[in-house]
C-alpha cells in the first residue's frame, strides 16, 4: 500500500526554537530561579503540596495591592479573617493603607500573620486525593465482591441483618450531612488556601465515605432475603436512639457563623465521642463476634479517613492556635467555651445511643467501657492540643 | 461499574438527602432570588465509586504525557512568544478555578434543593483539581523552559501587574455578593458554558501549534469535567426561571455577566491566540472566527435562545455588541496593543510582529495594517534600548487610555467611553453596559426592587492610582519585577536574552512620571471635563490622538 500526501491537510510544522532550560545564560536563568520564590516553605525545602496551594488564594497582607475587588452587600470581601472567633499573630496589625501614590506596599514580613503558617500534614492536593479516595473505592468494591462471591452474609444472624440495616445504615446521614454542610459548606470560609483546600479534602473523604454505605447497603439489600433497605431511613427519621445524634449533628451546621467552632466541634469533639464511639467501639468491635467481616472493611475505612488524615490536619490546625504567640490564650479560651458547650451535647447523644450496645446476639464491650474509650480517647487529643478536659467530661 | 448498577446506585444516593429535623444550616450567603422547594433531579448522576476512579486514571493520562513531553525534550520546540503569554494565563487561571470550588457552598444554601447540592459537592472537588493541576503545569513550565523569570513569581506579580487584576474579576466575580448572581450566573451560565470553550479549548490547541503539547494535555482534561458544571448551571437556572419575580434579577444578571465575560476573557484570550502564536496558517481560525463559531453558534443560538420560551430574557443588543466590538472596532488588536504599550509594567516578554504576522492579520482582519501596522513597527523599532525610552514614554501617535471603572480593562474603543460621577468619584467606563453595572445593577435597589443582597465593585480598581507620580523604576522595582542580577527587568519588549540587548532599571529611570488618570480627571474643573470626554471619543482607532489622519 503506497501513502499519499494530502495536499489539502494543514498542520503547524515543528520548529527548532532551543527554548529549553539551560541553552542560554542571562539574569535569572540559573537554578535558583527555578523554583516559586513569593512565599517561605514550613520546611527548609518547598514541598509539592506548597507549590500548588500557597498563595493561590491572595491576601490584602501580601501582594493583593489593588485590594479585594469585589464586596458584599455589607461591605466585607475577600476571605475575611474575623469569621471565626480564633485569631493568629499579627491579625490585628492594620491592613497596609494604600491609596494614590502609595505604592503596592506589598509584605515585607512574609507570612504577615499567623493563619498562613498552617500546612496540611497530609499534603493533600488534586493527584493525592484522587489517588487516596480511588484506592479506597476500589477497595471497597473489591471486598464487598469477594464477600457476596464467598457468601459471607449468609452468616448473620437475623439480629445483625436488623442491626446492619438499621444501625450502621443510619450514619451514612451523619457523614452526608458533614460532608456537604459542614466541610465544603466552610470551604468558602477560611482565611488561607491551605486551610480551604483542607477542608474540601476532609468533605471528600466524608461524601465518600456516605456514599460507600448507601451502596453497601444497597449490595446487602440484593444479597440479603429480607434486608430492608429502607430501613436506614426510618432509623434516622424516628429512633429514639438516633435522634440525639442527629440533634447534635444538625446543630453543627448551625453554628453561628464561625467556621473554626463548626470544624473544630465536627473533628475535635462530635468525632472523637459520638463518631469513633459508635463506628470502632461498636460496630467494629461487635461485628466479628456475629460473623461479619465485611462490615468492619466498610466502616474502616470511614475510621482510617478520620483517624489518619481528617483529625491530623485538624490537630495540626488548631494547634497552632492553640500555641499561637499572640493569641494562644485567647484561643484556648475560646475553644474550652466550645467544649463545654458540645462536650454535654454529645455525651448526651452518646447515652441516647447506648441500646444498641444490646441489640446484637454476640453482644460487644460494655457501653460504659466503649464510652470510656472514646473519652479517654479524647481527652489525649485536648491534652496535645493543649486544652483542658472539661468538668462534664467526667459526668 | 455497568450503567445500569451506576443508575442504581445513583438512585439509592439519592436516600442521602437531607431533611433538617432540628436545626437547620446557618445561612451564610444571601440571595435576592427565591427558589421554591420541589423535588429536583440532580443532573450529573454521578457516584464518587465511579467519579474517583475515573479522574484518578485522567490524572495518570495527564501526568503520563508530561513526563514523556520533558523525556521528548518538547521545550526545543516550544515557541517562546506563546511561552512568555503564559507566564500571564497560569498566573491568573488558578484562582479562578479554586474560587469556583469556594463559591459551591454557597449554591448549598441559595438553593434548596439537596439533590443539586451532590453535583455542587462533586463541583467543588473537580475545581480544586484544576486549581492545583495547573499551578503545577506552570511549576513545569518554570523547570524546564528557558526563561523561568515570571513563572517563579506569578502568585506575586499577578496582583500588582499593569492588567492582572483584570483578570482577577474571573475569579472574585464567583464567590461574592449575591450567591446566585456569583456561583450561578457568572460562574456557571456564563463563564463556563459560555466562556470555557475558548479558553479550554481555543487556546490548547493554539499551545500546540507553538510546540507546547503539555498545556493541551492539561487543559482538555479539565475541560472534560466542565460539562458537568453546565448541567449544573442549567438545573439552576430552571429553577430560577419557575419563579416569576426572579426574571428581572435573571435579566440584570445575565446582561452583567455577559458584558463583563466578554470583556475579560476576549481581552486576554483574543491577546493570547492572536499575538502570542507564530502559526500563521491562512487556513487557522482567527480569534474572531472561533468566538463566532463557540460563542455565538454554540451558546448564544444553541444554548441561550431557546431558554427564551421559558422567560428569560436574554441579552441579545449585548451579544451582537459584543460581536461588534470584536469584529468592527478592533477589540481584541486594541487590547493587545495596550499590553504591549505597558510592556515595562508586566512580567513577561512580548514578542513584536513580523511582516508575516502583518500578512495574517490583513488576512484574517481586512483593514488591519492601516490601523495597527503602523504601531507595531514603531513597537520593533523602540524594542531593543538604543538611547530611546521604551513605547509607553515615546511619541507613537498613541493616547494612554483611561482604566473602565467596573471591567479595568481600558477605555479602548475610545468613542464609546463614558464617564459618569459615583460614588463621590469620577468614573471612566469602556461602555454604557459597564457605567450600567457599577452604577445600577451593583446597588442594594434595582429598577425600585430591593436588592439588599446585591454585591458591590470596589477596591483601587486603576492599576495607575497607587504609582500616581512614580519614577518607572521604581514602580517596577516596587511590583518586584527585576531578575536576580537586581537591574535587568523581567519584562522585555523582544524575545532576546542576550542581556546586553535587555531594558534594565536605568532606562526606567529616564522616563517620565507614571500618572493616573483617574487623580487627573477627578481634578479637573467640569469644562475641563467636558473637553477631555470630547477629546477622548474623538480618538482611535489604534488609540490615536483626535483628529489624526494616518
Ligand atoms: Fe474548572
Ligand atoms: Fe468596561
Amino acid at each position: 500500500m503506497t501513502t499519499t500526501e494530502n495536499s489539502a491537510r494543514s498542520v503547524p510544522k515543528p520548529t527548532f526554537t532551543d527554548a529549553e532550560a539551560g541553552a542560554k545564560e542571562f539574569p535569572d536563568s540559573g537554578p535558583s530561579a527555578r523554583r516559586y520564590n513569593y512565599y517561605k516553605p514550613a520546611k527548609r525545602k518547598q514541598t509539592h503540596y506548597e507549590d500548588v496551594t500557597v498563595e493561590v488564594q491572595p491576601d490584602p497582607r501580601h501582594y493583593l495591592t489593588q485590594g479585594w475587588i469585589y464586596g458584599f452587600a455589607d461591605g466585607s470581601r475577600g476571605y475575611p479573617l474575623d469569621w471565626t472567633k480564633l485569631k493568629a499573630w499579627g491579625v490585628d496589625n492594620p491592613e497596609p493603607e494604600r491609596g494614590p501614590g502609595s505604592g503596592g506596599k506589598p509584605v515585607q514580613d512574609w507570612p504577615a500573620h499567623g493563619w498562613h503558617e498552617f500546612r496540611d500534614p497530609n499534603e493533600e492536593w488534586e493527584l493525592t486525593m484522587f489517588r487516596y479516595n480511588a484506592n479506597v473505592e476500589r477497595q471497597i468494591g473489591q471486598n464487598v465482591e469477594n464477600a457476596r462471591n464467598a457468601k459471607a452474609f449468609d452468616q448473620w444472624t437475623q439480629n445483625w441483618v436488623r442491626f446492619v440495616e438499621r444501625h450502621v445504615g443510619a450514619w451514612m446521614h451523619i457523614e452526608h450531612i458533614f460532608g456537604l454542610y459542614i466541610f465544603a459548606a466552610c470551604n468558602r470560609s477560611g482565611p488561607t488556601n491551605m486551610h480551604n483546600t483542607a477542608m474540601a479534602v476532609n468533605s471528600e473523604h466524608k461524601i465518600r465515605f456516605a456514599q460507600d454505605l448507601a451502596l453497601y447497603n444497597l449490595t446487602l439489600t440484593e444479597e440479603i432475603e429480607g434486608f430492608d433497605g429502607a430501613a436506614h431511613l426510618d432509623a434516622w427519621n424516628n429512633d429514639a436512639e438516633w435522634q440525639g445524634v442527629r440533634k447534635v449533628a444538625e446543630a453543627l451546621t448551625a453554628v453561628d457563623d464561625d467556621w473554626g467552632e463548626m470544624i473544630f466541634g465536627t473533628n475535635i469533639v462530635f468525632e472523637p465521642l459520638l463518631g469513633e464511639l459508635f463506628r470502632s467501639n461498636l460496630v467494629q468491635q461487635a461485628a466479628p463476634g456475629n460473623g461479619d467481616y465485611v462490615t468492619p472493611t466498610v466502616m474502616g475505612a470511614g475510621e482510617y479517613d478520620f483517624a489518619q488524615r481528617d483529625l491530623r490536619w485538624t490537630q495540626a490546625c488548631m494547634g497552632l492556635l492553640t500555641q499561637d504567640k499572640e493569641f494562644a490564650d485567647h484561643n484556648k479560651q475560646i475553644m474550652q467555651g466550645w467544649l463545654s458547650h458540645w462536650v454535654p451535647q454529645c455525651l448526651d447523644a452518646a447515652r441516647q445511643l447506648q441500646p444498641l450496645w444490646s441489640q446484637p446476639d454476640a453482644k460487644p464491650p460494655r457501653f460504659e467501657d466503649s464510652l470510656d474509650r472514646a473519652k479517654n480517647r479524647f481527652a489525649g487529643i485536648l491534652s496535645d492540643l493543649g486544652l483542658d478536659a472539661p468538668k462534664e467530661l467526667s459526668q | 461499574m455497568s450503567r445500569q448498577s451506576l443508575a442504581k446506585a445513583h438512585q439509592k444516593i439519592q436516600e442521602l438527602s437531607w431533611e433538617p429535623q432540628y436545626h437547620e444550616p446557618y445561612m451564610k450567603y444571601g440571595t435576592d432570588y427565591t427558589f421554591r422547594k420541589a423535588a429536583k433531579k440532580d443532573p450529573l448522576k454521578q457516584v464518587l465509586r465511579s467519579y474517583f476512579p475515573m479522574q484518578e486514571e485522567k490524572d495518570n493520562r495527564v501526568y503520563g504525557a508530561s513526563d514523556g513531553a520533558i523525556r521528548g525534550n518538547m521545550f526545543r520546540q516550544v515557541q517562546e512568544r506563546w511561552l512568555e503569554w503564559q507566564k500571564l494565563f497560569l498566573s491568573i487561571i488558578p484562582l479562578p478555578e479554586i474560587s469556583a470550588a469556594r463559591s459551591m457552598p454557597m449554591l448549598f444554601q441559595a438553593v434548596p434543593n439537596p439533590e443539586l447540592h451532590n453535583g455542587q459537592a462533586i463541583q467543588m472537588i473537580d475545581e480544586v483539581r484544576h486549581s492545583t493541576i495547573q499551578q503545577n503545569l506552570k511549576r513545569l513550565y518554570m523547570n524546564n523552559y528557558i526563561d523561568p523569570a515570571g513563572f517563579n513569581n506569578t502568585l506575586r506579580n499577578f496582583h500588582s501587574d499593569y492588567c492582572g487584576t483584570i483578570g482577577r474579576q474571573f475569579a472574585e466575580g464567583f464567590i461574592t455578593g449575591d450567591a446566585i448572581t456569583a456561583a450561578s450566573i457568572y460562574l456557571t451560565i456564563v463563564a463556563e458554558t459560555a466562556f470555557t470553550n475558548t479558553l479550554f479549548v481555543a487556546m490548547p490547541g493554539e499551545a500546540a501549534a507553538n510546540g507546547d503539547y503539555l498545556l493541551p494535555t492539561v487543559f482538555h482534561s479539565v475541560q472534560s469535567d466542565e460539562s458537568r458544571h453546565i448541567s449544573n448551571g442549567y438545573a439552576t437556572l430552571l429553577m430560577a426561571l419557575s419563579d416569576e419575580d426572579n426574571r428581572q434579577l435573571l435579566e440584570r444578571d445575565l446582561r452583567y455577566a455577559w458584558w463583563n465575560n466578554h470583556r475579560v476573557v476576549d481581552a486576554a484570550i483574543g491577546t493570547f491566540i492572536e499575538y502570542g502564536t507564530k502559526d500563521r496558517r491562512k487556513d487557522r481560525e482567527s480569534y474572531a472566527e472561533m468566538w463566532r463559531r463557540w460563542i455565538y453558534d454554540d451558546y448564544y443560538r444553541a444554548y441561550l435562545l431557546p431558554l427564551e420560551k421559558y422567560g428569560l430574557v436574554i441579552p441579545h443588543d449585548l451579544i451582537e455588541e459584543s460581536w461588534n466590538q470584536i469584529w468592527n472596532k478592533g477589540y481584541v488588536h486594541e487590547v493587545a496593543q495596550f499590553f504591549a504599550t505597558g510592556w515595562v509594567a508586566n512580567y513577561w516578554r512580548i514578542d513584536s510582529m513580523t511582516d508575516e504576522d502583518f500578512e495574517w492579520f490583513e488576512y484574517k482582519y481586512p483593514g488591519w495594517y492601516d490601523r495597527y501596522g503602523k504601531w507595531w513597527e514603531n513597537y520593533n523599532r523602540l524594542s531593543r534600548p538604543n538611547g530611546h525610552h521604551a513605547i509607553v514614554a515615546e511619541d507613537v501617535d498613541y493616547v494612554y487610555p483611561h482604566r473602565c471603572w467596573t471591567c479595568m480593562v481600558p477605555c479602548l474603543v475610545r468613542e464609546d467611553m463614558v464617564v459618569d460621577k459615583v460614588d463621590g468619584q469620577w468614573r471612566t467606563y469602556c461602555h454604557e453596559a459597564c457605567r450600567w453595572t457599577d452604577a445600577v445593577a451593583f446597588r442594594p435597589t434595582y429598577e425600585g426592587r430591593d436588592t439588599p443582597n446585591m454585591g458591590k465593585l470596589v477596591g483601587h480598581r486603576e492599576w495607575e492610582t497607587l504609582y500616581h507620580g512614580w519614577n518607572w523604576a521604581d514602580v517596577i522595582q516596587d511590583m518586584g519585577f527585576v531578575r536576580d542580577d537586581g537591574k535587568t527587568l523581567t519584562a522585555q519588549p523582544h524575545l532576546d536574552l542576550d542581556p546586553k540587548k535587555m531594558w534594565t532599571l536605568d532606562h526606567m529611570r529616564r522616563m517620565p512620571h507614571v500618572a493616573s488618570p483617574n487623580v487627573i480627571l477627578n481634578e479637573m474643573s467640569d469644562s475641563e471635563r467636558e473637553a477631555f470626554v470630547a477629546d477622548y471619543n474623538a480618538q482611535g482607532p489604534a488609540g490615536r490622538p483626535a483628529g489624526s489622519t494616518s
